[in-house]
């Protein structure tokens, strides 16, 4: 099996802050994979990293077996897409789905825009109606949808997304999750997940890498950690947290 | 769970009964909260339902701090047999942050950026209480050591920016308590928290609210974190109760939209693809 992104001794450092200290992952090709930890352990700046919105130090990034430089290239991101956690603040408040949805287009020079943007919204749940409506006249779990109308109507390969469910209602969260299931089924699309919700990421993915202070605690399947065959004691307490409050 | 029966209902602390909270928006009235009824003894009462369920605007209407433009109306709204609305706004205020304290989510937001933490607690003591400096301040201090803050002194002489989220949430927590309050009102306490971080905060609060006595009301949209929580839930939706229970009851509820909610959510080793998924029926809201 091929990798989709490859990932070796990765250094990312705000000015004297290392976020990242020296990550090394492997996601193959159609997999869906799981990065989880608490607040700044480094899996969101993972992603940026991967993206070219992180100041990458050291280290050595590549998708589909091409190497990334400093710059990355249209055709990067034509094969990688990101979805980001906050729908109210990723999209743009003036402008409207489609003006949102033509933009990936334009920049891309593709031709058949009209298609694609009838195409995509449908795929999302959400029909021409939504076409020229604003943000602000969607609801949380609409916007999100958009956002993944808007990653997905390039066709990438991969899609990265940040916590793309933690802004919602738990009733949207599980409409969000099956969308996201559904186009990579479809698609047969390479899911980078973060997530600090591990029945998400149990859920959602077939690998995971525990992260603490910018570094991978530990790296396991979703079974193990189903069976609670974890070997370190981080991972051990962020079970136990999952599970909810014990009166002790 | 122990020692619940013996909490529970030992006098009636607050009564809720068909509480209103309507705004006036541009497009006519909206109804957040249409008819809440409840009543608490010193136990642990959570609040769960889903934004725009009414939750929050249910607590912010018991401690006062409603928008001036919206109104609040009810046919019974007392506290320890105190008819809260037709009191003075003056009394009200005395009664705020004395016997009914809240907490709110995010210690970024709700703590004073440019005061010092220890100075915003001993401002909470010296409003309710004649205590000299000297005193306010050791009692604060003590007060930190009771949120489990290891270096109080230190902790004292910070600024909000200085700690991180659970530091924030647990000063937050002290300068509730310092006053003593019967009733405190919890809004969503723990999700702006780490995971990790927020077993602590729960532990500090049910350790304090059970050796108190106090009543507590826990507003929050996980329904099994309420549930592990509290010994009674209420359920919101569409600013109505749909639902109340025992919490050790709650894989027998009833409704529905109750129903739904636990059944939506991942769980770890109940392996189902697709989630199910709510199907909202309009009556709920009816």
């Amino acid at each position: 099996m091929t990798a989709a992104i490859t990932i070796e001794g990765l250094e990312v450092i705000f000015d004297r802050f290392r976020a990242l200290k020296g990550v090394k992952l492997e996601v193959r090709e159609g997999e869906s994979y799981g990065l989880v930890g608490e607040s700044g352990s480094g899996k969101s700046t993972l992603l940026k990293a991967i993206t070219g919105l992180a100041p990458v130090a050291a280290g050595t990034i590549a998708v589909n077996g091409k190497t990334l430089g400093k710059t990355r290239d249209k055709a990067f991101y034509r094969d990688v897409q990101m979805v980001f956690q906050d729908p109210y603040g990723s999209l743009h408040p003036r402008q409207t789905v489609d003006r949102l949805l033509q933009e990936p287009l334009a920049i891309h020079a593709i031709q058949d825009g009209e298609k694609r943007i009838e195409r995509a919204l449908d795929e999302v749940g959400l029909g021409k109606g939504f076409r020229f409506r604003y943000a602000h006249q969607l609801s949380g779990g609409q916007r999100q949808r958009v956002a993944i109308a808007r990653a997905l109507i390039l066709e990438p390969s991969i899609l990265l997304l940040d916590e793309p469910t933690s802004a919602l209602d738990a009733s949207v969260q599980a409409e969000v999750l099956n969308l996201l299931e559904e186009v990579r089924r479809r698609r047969k699309l390479t899911f980078l997940m973060v997530s600090h919700d591990l029945a998400i990421i149990t859920h959602m993915c077939e690998r995971l890498m525990v992260m603490q202070n910018g570094e991978a605690v530990e790296t396991l399947t979703a079974s193990q950690l189903i069976g609670h065959r974890v070997s370190e004691d981080y991972t051990r307490n962020l079970l136990r947290a999952s599970e909810g409050f014990v009166r002790v | 769970m122990s020692g619940n029966s013996d909490r529970q209902t030992k006098g009636t602390l607050l009564e809720v009964d068909d509480l209103r909270v309507t705004f006036p928006t541009r497009t006519g009235i909206v109804q957040a909260v249409r008819g809440v009824s409840f009543s608490l003894g010193r136990e642990r009462l959570g609040i769960v339902g889903e934004s725009g369920s009414g939750k929050s605007q249910t607590g912010r209407a018991i401690m006062g701090l409603t928008p001036p433009q919206a109104e609040v109306s009810a046919k019974k709204l007392r506290f320890d047999g105190i008819d809260l609305l037709s009191m003075s706004s003056s009394r009200r205020r005395a009664l705020r942050g004395n016997r009914i304290a809240m907490i709110l989510q995010d210690p970024k937001y709700s703590l004073d950026p440019v005061m010092t933490i220890g100075r915003q607690i001993v401002e909470t003591l010296r409003t309710h209480e004649k205590v000299g400096k000297a005193e306010a301040r050791e009692r604060a201090l003590e007060m930190l050591r009771a949120v489990q803050i290891r270096d109080p002194a230190r902790v004292f002489d910070l600024h909000p920016h200085e700690v991180s989220g659970g530091m924030g949430q647990r000063a937050m927590i002290a300068m509730m308590l310092i006053a003593g309050p019967e009733l405190m009102i919890a809004d969503e306490p723990t999700s702006a928290l780490d995971v990790t971080v927020q077993l602590d905060v729960l532990n500090i609060l049910d350790r304090l609210v059970a050796e108190r006595g106090m009543g507590l009301i826990f507003i929050s949209h996980d329904l099994r974190l309420v549930s592990s929580f509290c010994d009674r839930v209420v359920v919101m939706y569409a600013g109505k109760v749909v639902e109340q229970l025992k919490a050790s009851e709650l894989r027998e509820a009833q409704h529905p939209y109750t129903r739904g909610l636990l059944n939506c959510m991942p769980r770890i080793g109940f392996e189902r693809h697709p989630l199910p998924v709510l199907d909202r029926k309009p009556e709920w809201a009816a």
